[in-house]
């Protein structure tokens, strides 16, 4: 990021000068910004325990099991499209390799790969649609999540007899996979989970393909005009379709986690956390629209989901209150967003 | 790949010099024979044989035969609804006819995207300009045919060059842009129409089409325009220049293509044809009263057709009339 950092051109006398205060406005995720930062400040005030090294640890843990997600759910709303089945993508990811490396009892790796495999074509199979029919997304990922939902519930009775996954506790690569998917590190005495470390890396890579690659142009541009994007030669319908198996990735990266994480699965969950996902990427400035919004934003978004949730909980408050702070935490993010928007867009 | 072709062609182009010093292009002769002037071969460009598109059941476009050549200038006239756009588009690669044939260099083809007809060397100004205004004025320049630096994993945008290139193509233009980095939603109509001009002229490698590209803009930025289609000519470019205003046609054209509601009404060789004939082809029979009406109006824009006339006969020798 520092070839960012050149001396600024000879401005022209017709703009005005921008000071940093001014430039940080502009940024797409300056609401989510000031919002975690307003909020980090109420916890640690009315909950002191909250700035210790490990209750923020589980905050960062809380927060990278929407913000893996919210990565991808953003940087498919910049390309201008939802995804409603994200949150039930992500338990049939687990499924599929508990399930499968289960009944063949083959080393788990294999279900894992196999899961990848599934949730790719899940996303890919998605943005096909899409871009075949041109419906609006909204309803080709809610039939895709109610479909999904079915076959989760579905497909588990009848493989594994139960509403939840057999364990696989025991099974061969077992250990090795908890060892990359959930695994705790303890660094200067406190407890990390590997999640919280896979969801910086995928931030830290998405921001960078946002901004510094063609393919981040092309998901600006198909996100903000679809027409003029195709006229000037973008693969409008590959970007997106892409754009969809980049959500199915991070879904079978937070299913790997929720299967070793314990050693068997839920197949009923998962419905309504696409909301979560698509919250975090609203609060963190992605437009409902498309066009605009960042990979950052999105984690940011997280954030504050992560602390809303914990924090509520180290204030020994009522947890009936998480959802009024979220709700609070969307609108005032949301509404910050829409002044940033409205000056840049000043057509 | 494809950006560092449209990169190598670009320096090419620059090291030719903006101003026609590059391969000059013998108007005499083209017009007699019709040879290509590059290559000497007689084929043309671009080549249409009655073309025809219809959008479901509304017939948008039928017949149309036309030819474009490197170092020429086709001019497109018609009015509203006459299918100009629906034209190029087919020539653009952003629809396909479903009647007739379109040759480029010879060879029957169907441009399936806009990306074929770019890596065709065809570039185009779209009348509703194609570009994304939500993105910085540099993305917007370069969108689709991003200039990149590094291998592998690690490709990735050279903004500092991209930025460079956008701010000098513009100054070019006489567009005196504050800062690239303003997203293109923000600027005016005609400097959003300038900026897609210079992205076209940027990229066109073969061929230039522009959709009435002078609608929008002022009397200075029509001059600059005008001139840049004639340098794109004296290039060795072949270009497609869609307009209603035959005073702005008149004088950078090589051959004038008439469309009435989606039919040729008359194709003419520059030497075939007067500015009066033009207009009054345009207007039809039976609006000639009208007409008189409307020369006085365009009257503002004559001073303009006839300096640019001056300029034709000065960088291309003396013209037939
Ligand atoms: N996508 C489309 N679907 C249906 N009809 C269309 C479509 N595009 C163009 N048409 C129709 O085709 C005809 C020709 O349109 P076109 O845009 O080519 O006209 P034009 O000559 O460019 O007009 P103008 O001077 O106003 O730009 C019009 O009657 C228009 O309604
Ligand atoms: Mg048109």
């Amino acid at each position: 990021m520092t070839t960012l950092l050149k001396p600024p051109p000879a401005l022209d006398e017709r703009v005005g000068k921008r000071g940093m205060v001014s430039n940080l406005l502009g940024r797409p995720e300056i609401g989510a910004l000031v919002g975690a930062i307003v909020l980090f400040i109420f916890f640690s005030i009315v909950a002191p325990v909250f700035l210790q090294a490990n209750s923020f640890a589980t905050v960062l843990y809380g927060s990278s099991t929407i913000g893996i997600m919210a990565v991808g759910v953003a940087l498919l709303m910049i390309g201008g499209e939802f995804d409603l089945s994200a949150g039930v993508a992500v338990i049939s990811s687990a499924l599929t390799a508990s399930l499968f490396s289960w009944y063949f009892s083959v080393n788990v790796w294999v279900g894992v790969g196999l899961a990848l495999v599934v949730s790719l074509a899940i996303g890919f199979v998605n943005g096909w649609i899409l871009m075949k029919t041109k419906l609006p997304s909204f309803i080709v990922t809610l039939a895709t999540f109610l479909m999904l939902t079915g076959l989760n519930l579905a497909l588990t009775r009848l493989i594994g007899g139960s509403v939840a996954t057999p364990s696989i506790a025991t099974m061969d690569g077992f250990a090795s996979a908890q060892a990359v998917f959930a695994n705790d590190f303890t660094i200067a005495g406190v407890d990390l989970k590997s999640p919280v470390f896979i969801w910086i890396i995928l931030v830290a890579i998405t921001s960078w393909l946002l901004l510094r690659t063609r393919v981040g142009n092309w998901i600006f541009a198909v996100g903000g005009d679809e027409n003029a994007a195709r006229a000037v030669g973008v693969p409008v319908k590959w970007t997106k379709i892409g754009l969809f198996m980049g959500v199915g990735f991070c879904g079978w990266v937070l299913g790997m986690h929720n299967l070793f994480a314990f050693d068997a699965v839920q197949s009923g969950e998962g419905i309504g956390n696409e909301f979560l996902y698509i919250i975090a990427a609203v609060i963190g400035g992605c437009l409902l629209t498309g066009g605009y919004g960042s990979a950052i934003g999105g984690a940011i978004g997280a954030f504050i989901f992560g602390m809303a949730n914990k924090g509520i909980v180290y204030a020994q408050w009522n947890p009936d209150w998480f959802k009024f702070f979220l709700g609070l935490m969307l609108l005032l993010a949301t509404i910050v967003n829409l002044i940033v928007k409205r000056r840049a867009d000043s057509k | 790949m494809t950006a560092n072709d449209m990169n190598s062609n670009e320096t090419a182009k620059h090291a030719a010099g903006p101003t026609g010093t590059g391969p000059t292009i013998d108007q005499e002769t083209l017009l007699q024979n019709e040879t290509d002037p590059l290559t000497h071969t007689p084929v043309h460009l671009m080549e249409l044989e009655g073309v025809g598109k219809h959008y479901g059941n509304i017939i948008a476009l039928t017949e149309v035969t036309m030819a474009v050549d490197m170092g020429r200038v086709t001019c497109v006239l018609g009015d509203n609804g006459a299918g100009k756009s629906t034209l190029i588009k087919i020539i653009a690669g952003l629809h396909q006819h479903d009647e007739g044939t379109f040759k480029i260099m010879g060879q029957e083809r169907k441009l399936t995207s806009p990306r074929e007809a770019l890596d065709s060397g065809i570039a185009a100004v779209y009348q509703d300009l194609a570009v994304v205004g939500l993105m910085p004025i540099w993305r917007n320049f370069f969108l689709g045919s991003e200039i990149t630096t590094g291998r592998g994993p690690f490709r990735r945008l050279d903004v500092k060059a991209m930025k460079e290139i956008t701010k000098n193509e513009l100054a070019d233009m006489g567009i005196d842009l504050r800062d690239v980095e303003q997203p293109i939603g923000q600027l005016s109509g005609g400097e959003r129409q300038c900026v897609a001009i210079a992205r076209a002229v940027h990229f066109g490698a073969k061929a230039l089409i522009l959709d009435e590209p002078t609608a929008a803009l002022g009397v200075k930025q029509s001059g600059v325009v005008l001139r840049y289609i004639l340098q794109a000519r004296d290039r060795g470019l072949g270009v497609i220049f869609i307009t209603h205003n035959p005073h702005h046609a008149f004088p950078v054209g090589d051959r004038f293509l008439l469309l009435k509601r989606g039919k040729s009404i008359g194709y003419y060789d520059k030497k075939d044809i007067t500015l009066d004939e033009l207009t009054a082809q345009m207007a039809g029979g039976a609006e000639l009263a009208e007409l008189a009406h409307e020369l006085e109006a365009l009257g503002s824009h004559g001073d303009l057709a006839q300096e640019l006339e001056a300029e034709v006969a000065e960088t291309a020798g003396q013209l037939p009339h």
